[in-house]
């Protein structure tokens, strides 16, 4: 077949990129090879518009074991032992078919997990649909949860939190980002590092067939007509063939006969067998006659492209092949010998017994094209700066009734309890959770090691839309205050990168302004990021979506049971760490406040002071391990307003005094960070300690039973029946669903 | 001397059962493969929860045709313990060593929640260290776990003494709130909270050892 202009366009290749591979090659390509370099310098497999600003993340620190680079970040915990984490999305998978595409998004992430050696403990997913009013997105956000749950549950790893937000712009482009985090010994780490001349390519897990072609780039006519079949681009996933793939693949790790392991994930045995050949500095010869196959007459284009769900690639130990087969016949699953490592550094795929490829594996991995696209111009917005792009701050309504907006509050889709979500997901399976999904952060032990892990999920694409640099440190900042409220040390992050069209340089200056947020915040807060992904085009007619990072971070901790988020008992005092904050006009347009009570957007995301948050995150964690607190919970979306009723039980209320220099809407429901309610029986040793830490922590009330009261001797805005608040917060969402 | 925890292909909460009985208990475990034939000299058998061969059927209903069942039928009919946890008692409802069945959930969705049970006899090896009447805090994590069976079935249970555990707040329409039997003997037990989720106060609740300690003194040799 001759490659015509068109069919390189289709292919998503520039004219430009179509000549770097003839250069590379030195001649043109086939059919087949076009095939191969489309996936493999693609965005989403090669970073091109990213890469060169990803560059500037932290990726270094005294915990890091393995940065970047590899199927994820690995970091050790002390005792011999290291933990596995990353986030990836499935974003426009999980448009087209919310559960297949949440579902594989699961089993992708558990696989890059599991290919490094670790076993998977825990999974959080950050999820962002539009609004609940319109049919669609409630049935894409059901099939996405149940998605979800189908491949964790049957997979057996607890789903143990995460976030789930709604706006408008994620109507057409819902989010769905999985973080997942596995447990192994610092010696027994596998990498995807083709060595050894001669050592054999051994293809494990599923039968390849022709779903998810192109699921990195796209299909095309010429495609379609050289198939003769259309096939979905989106894959389905089989968590019971990946549970047996995992418990195989960690059995035959411990043979010793593995070299080298990879998953097969986007462009599956294309990107598996040039990576693996690219890191090692060696070739890979395939015999694609040798694929198990689910399905006849596919062409090596098709077998190259395929996004099958549930394989691995193995290099192993030559003469000791026989090892790693007992192991995968135990668990029931193929494995074949398909192909060989070579000196030459060249990928060569045989099919028929023709060579139809033959690509030197640096071409497809490190010769991608690498793009600085144009970026010098303000990122994208179209928020004013002022309340209805009016000037003074006293133009903002005041509220008629502050009680009412907090209940509306409380049910509002991004405040209320995604218990209905949760519940769905097996969250105490694996039996190490000890704080599970509705809380702050998550935390798990790790029963080997005898201490535990806290992890935190957290975007917010409102206050980056307003300002990506602010919003971006803003996550990084709230990530790391939630875990310091449960007592962890944050030590290491992962991020998930969600924008629209780089190609505009006002998208793409949203995407360099937030890495460059996440890069100073991450370096401040000594949390490297270790790993991650980019997804980019997140765009329907032209409107993109928010500018949404996701940041995942991780703490280390004692194993113990941390201060819950609730209230314990009556009479307890309230103190609020960190004192009021300042919350303006300017800066309320980014509330939640804003969004659900006045319907409005504007200004700018709170103001954060890095050192002062830290100085706060120090802080509590004295107050934490001093056994000073009885319950400690940190405010976000919402404000001091919504974090109270979050600390009610049905039976325990609370009553607070305060005198705010500010408007007393901006005062209860503004979301100045570097904030953390808590209770103690003993406030004078808690304000000893902030007063060493130099952070403002007034008494702001007592608990009291079944009313939650705020307000001073003269007025008394807040004043709600426990009962009321707990009603409000918790059954939202079901009746939103329920909407017909 | 020992409880043998069957590891089905799919087997999820094997680890777990395996360290509650040997790290929170003191006890002894050791896995099954599903394809043995044999027990050897277990003292006790444990069917653990997961999706036992992908469960892409009806739960349970491929796991009772492995190899190690028909073991486990011989072992139960000879007076043997055998405790079936989720989809273990899926499992033990398919093999007929318990009667009725194990529905979709009355909502259609998983629920994974901890809830209060109802000790309803003592009068068994799984529940002999328990109080009548005593509630339990154990979390459920399941899609089918809607207990049936007809009224007759469900009488016989009741006179017969063989209903185990009630759910306080019934969470997914079981009949007569049913959530743990026994069989006729008093030897085979299947519950569809998980007691080895709830063996250490970190997990927040310790509810599962009574169960698990009812069992050890049963068979004083299930003791290390």
């Amino acid at each position: 077949m001759t490659i015509t202009p068109e069919l390189v366009e289709q292919h998503q290749l520039t004219p430009a990129e179509y000549q770097k591979i003839v250069s590379l090659l030195g001649r043109e390509p086939s059919y087949t090879e076009l095939g191969v370099f489309s996936v493999m310098w693609s965005e989403h497999c090669s970073y091109k518009s990213s890469r060169i600003h990803l560059k500037k993340l932290p990726t270094q620190g005294k915990y890091v074991v393995q940065g970047p680079g590899e199927n994820a970040g690995i970091i050790g915990i002390g005792g011999g032992w290291v933990i596995a984490f990353k986030i990836e999305s499935h974003n426009h998978p999980s448009y087209i078919e919310p559960f297949q595409g949440a579902a594989t998004g699961v089993g992708g992430i558990l696989r890059d997990i599991f290919t490094m050696g670790a076993r998977p403990i825990a999974v959080m997913d950050s999820l962002r649909f539009g609004p609940l009013d319109i049919a669609r997105n409630r049935r894409i956000l059901a099939g996405v949860v149940s998605g979800i749950a189908h491949y964790g549950n049957c997979f057996g790893v607890p789903t143990v939190g995460g976030e789930c937000i709604f706006e408008d712009c994620y109507s057409a482009n819902p989010l769905v980002n999985v973080f997942a985090l596995g447990v192994c010994r610092e010696n027994e780490i596998f990498y995807a590092r083709a060595s050894g001349i001669g050592n054999p390519v051994i293809y494990v897990g599923a039968k390849t067939g022709r779903d998810g072609i192109h699921g990195a780039s796209m299909a095309s006519a010429e495609f379609t007509e050289e198939s003769k079949q259309k096939r979905p681009n989106v894959q389905v996933g089989d968590p019971f063939l990946e549970k047996l793939l995992l418990e195989a693949c960690i059995e035959a790790m411990k043979t010793g006969a593995i070299v080298a392991i990879q998953d097969m994930g986007a462009a599956g045995l294309t990107s598996s067998s040039c990576e693996m050949g690219s890191r090692g500095g060696v070739g890979i010869d395939i015999d694609l006659d040798l694929v198990p196959q689910r399905e006849s007459g596919m062409t090596a284009y098709e077998m190259l492209l395929s996004e099958s769900q549930e394989r691995m690639l193995i290099v192993a130990e030559k003469g000791r092949e026989n090892e790693v087969f007992d192991v995968f016949r135990k668990w029931g699953l193929d494995a074949v010998t398909i192909g060989v490592v070579t000196p030459d550094g060249n990928l060569r795929i045989r099919h028929h017994g023709e060579v139809v490829a033959e690509i030197p594996n640096p071409a497809l991995a490190d010769e991608a094209p690498k793009y600085n696209r144009p970026h010098g111009v303000r990122p994208h917005r179209k928020a004013p700066m002022h309340f209805m792009g009016d000037a003074a701050p006293d133009r903002i309504p005041a509220s008629k009734d502050l009680n009412a907006d907090l209940l509306r509050l409380l049910a509002a889709p991004d405040i209320c309890s995604k218990r209905w979500i949760w519940e769905q997901y097996d969250y105490t399976v694996r039996t190490n959770t000890i704080v599970g999904p509705g809380s702050d952060a998550a935390v798990v032990r790790v029963k080997e090691t005898g201490t535990s892990i806290a992890m935190s999920l957290d975007g917010n694409g409102r206050y980056c839309y307003l300002d990506p640099r602010e919003g971006a440190k803003l996550a990084v900042a709230e990530c790391c205050r939630n875990l310091a409220t449960t007592g962890a040390v944050p030590v290491a992050a992962t991020n998930n990168l969600n924008f629209g069209n780089p190609e505009r340089p006002e998208i793409m200056a949203q995407l360099v302004e937030a890495i460059e947020g996440i890069a100073e915040a991450c370096a401040f807060f000594e949390t490297p990021i270790t790993g991650g992904n980019v997804s980019l085009y997140n765009e329907t007619l032209g409107e993109g979506i928010y500018p949404t990072p996701v940041l995942g971070i991780i703490g280390l901790m004692k194993t113990a049971i941390p201060a819950p988020v609730r209230f314990k008992a009556p009479g307890a005092h309230i103190l609020l760490l960190g004192g009021l904050g300042e919350n303006h006009a300017l800066r309320f347009g980014s509330s939640e406040y804003a969004k659900v009570i006045l319907g409005q957007l504007w200004g700018l995301p709170p103001q954060l002071d890095m050192a002062y948050e830290k100085r706060v995150h120090d802080c509590i964690r004295e107050i934490l391990a001093a056994g000073l607190a009885e319950s400690a919970h940190d405010l976000s979306d919402g404000g001091l307003a919504v974090a109270l009723s979050e600390c009610c039980t049905t039976e325990i209320g609370a009553r607070i005094d305060i005198t705010p220099a500010e408007r007393i809407d901006f005062a209860l429901f503004g979301e100045a960070p570097s904030r953390i309610v808590l209770t103690s029986l003993d406030p004078d040793r808690v304000r000893e300690i902030a007063l060493l830490f130099e952070v403002a922590c007034p008494v702001i009330g007592v608990t009291m039973k079944g009313r939650l009261q705020i307000g001073n001797e003269t007025t008394m805005w807040i004043d709600s029946a426990t009962t009321d608040l707990k009603q409000s917060f918790e059954n939202s969402l079901p009746q939103l669903l329920q909407t017909t | 001397m020992k409880v043998g925890v069957i590891v089905f292909p799919g087997s999820n909460c094997d680890h777990d059962a395996w360290y509650a009985i040997n790290e929170n208990l003191h006890g002894r475990a050791e896995f099954i493969w599903h394809q043995s034939s044999n027990l050897s000299d277990v003292d006790a058998v444990l069917l653990p929860g997961g999706f036992s061969y992908g469960d892409y059927l009806r739960c349970g209903a491929i796991a009772r045709f492995s190899p190690v069942m028909s073991a486990v039928k011989k072992f139960a009919a000879d007076g043997g313990l055998v405790l079936g946890v989720c989809n273990g008692f899926q499992i033990l409802v398919e093999a007929g060593l318990l009667p009725g069945a194990l529905l979709r959930n009355q909502d259609l969705k998983f629920i994974c929640r901890e809830l209060r049970l109802r000790t309803e006899t003592t009068h068994s090896p799984f529940t002999s260290k328990l109080e009548k009447g005593q509630v339990l805090r154990l979390p459920i994590a399941h899609g089918e776990g809607r207990y049936f069976a007809d009224d007759r079935t469900l009488d016989e249970l009741e006179a017969e003494d063989r209903v185990t555990f009630r759910y306080l707040d019934n969470p997914n329409g079981s009949t007569r709130a049913i959530a743990g039997i026994l069989n006729r003997g008093r030897n085979v037990m299947g519950m569809m909270p998980h007691p080895e989720r709830a063996c250490d106060p970190l997990m927040g609740s310790t509810s599962g050892l009574g169960i698990f300690e009812s069992m050890l003194s049963a068979v004083p040799a299930l003791t290390k």
